[in-house]
């Protein structure tokens, strides 16, 4: 007989308390959302024994509300479901497309943007497009609801700031204006199903007169964290987002990447092609943004 | 720990089966239901073997807990056929094309086949290609797979 355990509580409360219990009695608890990267490391890296607390079953992980002034995306929302969602699709293309191009048909009936984010892979594809969007996270603690931007979330390679019995509810992005535009864009060697080499998220809002008022720019695979370049959504600003101006940002990403050499790619190859992504991705936005104005 | 009860719903019929928290979907189908059409090829979501529906969303088996299943209906490919007019167009084409050679890969082919049918009624081969990519077949060289879908996704649409 195993200690391995399972749980799929209804509540918030529900689940802080099932938390605290397993910590009380000193067992292992694990959040589970789709499983994607949990169940394969339970199988592989990781078998010690733990309680599984299922959070799919809450509310406030699944929802998705299109409000005024701001988006709410449940974190365990499998990509699938959300791909489906012709609104959420038209608001925030880049981001919808980022959690596309994680996995297979299959694995997109699972995996979702909030455990893609609580994973805190360097190369996660939505953390970049969250963070150009300017998401916020929404976490449960037992003193309450704290959040945390998306960009200061992760801290390390697999490692995050989520602490003692806290977890990832979803999201809060800012609702995109009229006349803006996101983009996500990864380089892999193969067509699909594989792991960014690369990645780049931009975040673009145009006014009536082309010029853009607003930009963010994040970048991934390229450091230890997925990493907001500030310098480059600031290059941007009081220009039409043209070839110039993209190509500036693009220096300014390359020259913030911190990348490593390993066998997807190498320090200079990685450096040089998260300019070329953050140049192109922008012109989508840029694109994108006009279209919408 | 105690085992867990599963009160599920599997091609149809009720299920009740009591399992470990750390067996797969796969494991309870294939061990405690003894339905064993459903394969395990990577047991890490990578094949596709594994496929099933889960409350008509596709899946891998092997990266779903057993206890997740309880009050969900599952599909496996032992559900596919009609039992009325026997194979689903879609393994009536596999056969046809000779599709399959070993054959470990052909019930994740058939239940994501279907329920691609089921979504998109005249899909183009890049459509095809790209939602069967997570199904792997190391004998067939996909091409055979892609021309019986295409043609089961003909004649479902002449049959409409």
């Amino acid at each position: 007989m195993s200690n391995f355990g399972y749980v799929a509580p209804t509540t918030v409360e529900e689940t802080l308390s099932v938390l605290k219990r397993a910590t009380d009695q000193g067992q292992r608890a694990q959040i589970l959302a789709g499983g994607t990267d949990v169940i394969v490391q339970m199988r592989s890296v990781d078998n010690s024994h733990r309680l599984f607390v299922d959070i799919k079953a809450l509310r406030e992980t699944n929802e998705v509300l299109i409000e005024e002034e701001q988006v709410y995306i449940g974190a365990a929302i499998p990509s699938g479901v959300l791909n489906e969602n012709a609104t959420l699709k038209t608001l925030l293309p880049g981001l919808l497309e980022s959690a596309d191009l994680i996995g297979s048909t299959q694995i997109q009936g699972r995996a979702s943007i909030g455990g893609n984010l609580c994973n805190s892979s360097p190369a996660g594809d939505t953390i970049p497009a969250l963070i150009a969007n300017a998401a916020i996270c929404v976490i449960a603690t037992s003193e309450g609801i704290r959040t945390v931007p998306v960009e200061n979330f992760v801290t390390g390679v697999g490692r995050n700031c989520l602490v003692g019995n806290e977890f990832l509810l979803g999201f809060q992005i800012p609702r995109p204006s009229t006349g803006t535009g996101d983009a996500y864009l990864r380089f892999i060697p193969r067509t699909e199903m594989d792991i960014a080499v690369v990645g780049a998220a931009v975040a673009v809002t145009l006014g009536q007169d082309g010029i853009c008022s607003h930009a963010r720019v994040a970048i991934g695979a390229v450091a230890p964290t997925p990493l907001l370049v500030d310098a480059a959504g600031v290059a941007l600003v009081d220009t039409p987002v043209d070839e110039e101006a993209l190509r500036r940002a693009a220096q300014i990403c390359s020259d913030a990447s911190q990348p490593i050499t390993d066998k997807r790619g190498t320090i200079e190859y990685r450096r040089k092609v998260v300019g070329v992504l953050c140049r192109r991705a922008g012109a989508i936005a840029r694109d994108r943004a006009l279209s919408n104005q | 720990m105690t085992k867990i009860y599963v009160s599920t719903i599997v091609n149809g019929r009720p299920e009740d089966v009591l399992c470990e928290a750390h067996q797969s979907l796969l494991d309870l189908l294939r061990d405690e239901i003894g339905l064993t059409g459903t394969k395990e090829g990577c047991g890490t979501g990578d094949c596709g073997a594994c496929t099933v529906l889960l409350d008509d969303r596709l899946v891998c088996s092997c990266l779903v807990l057993a206890p997740e299943a309880h009050g969900k209906e599952i599909t496996t490919v032992e559900g596919i056929a009609d039992s009325q007019d026997g194979l689903h167009v879609v393994q009536q084409k596999l056969l046809e094309h000779a599709a399959l050679q070993c054959g470990v890969c052909t019930p994740g082919f058939v239940v994501a086949a279907k329920a691609l049918l089921d979504k998109h009624s005249d899909p183009d081969e890049e459509t095809i290609r790209y939602w069967l990519a997570g199904n792997l077949c190391r004998c067939t060289g996909y091409d055979k797979i892609i021309r019986a879908v295409q043609d089961a996704a003909q004649e479902l649409a002449t049959t409409k």
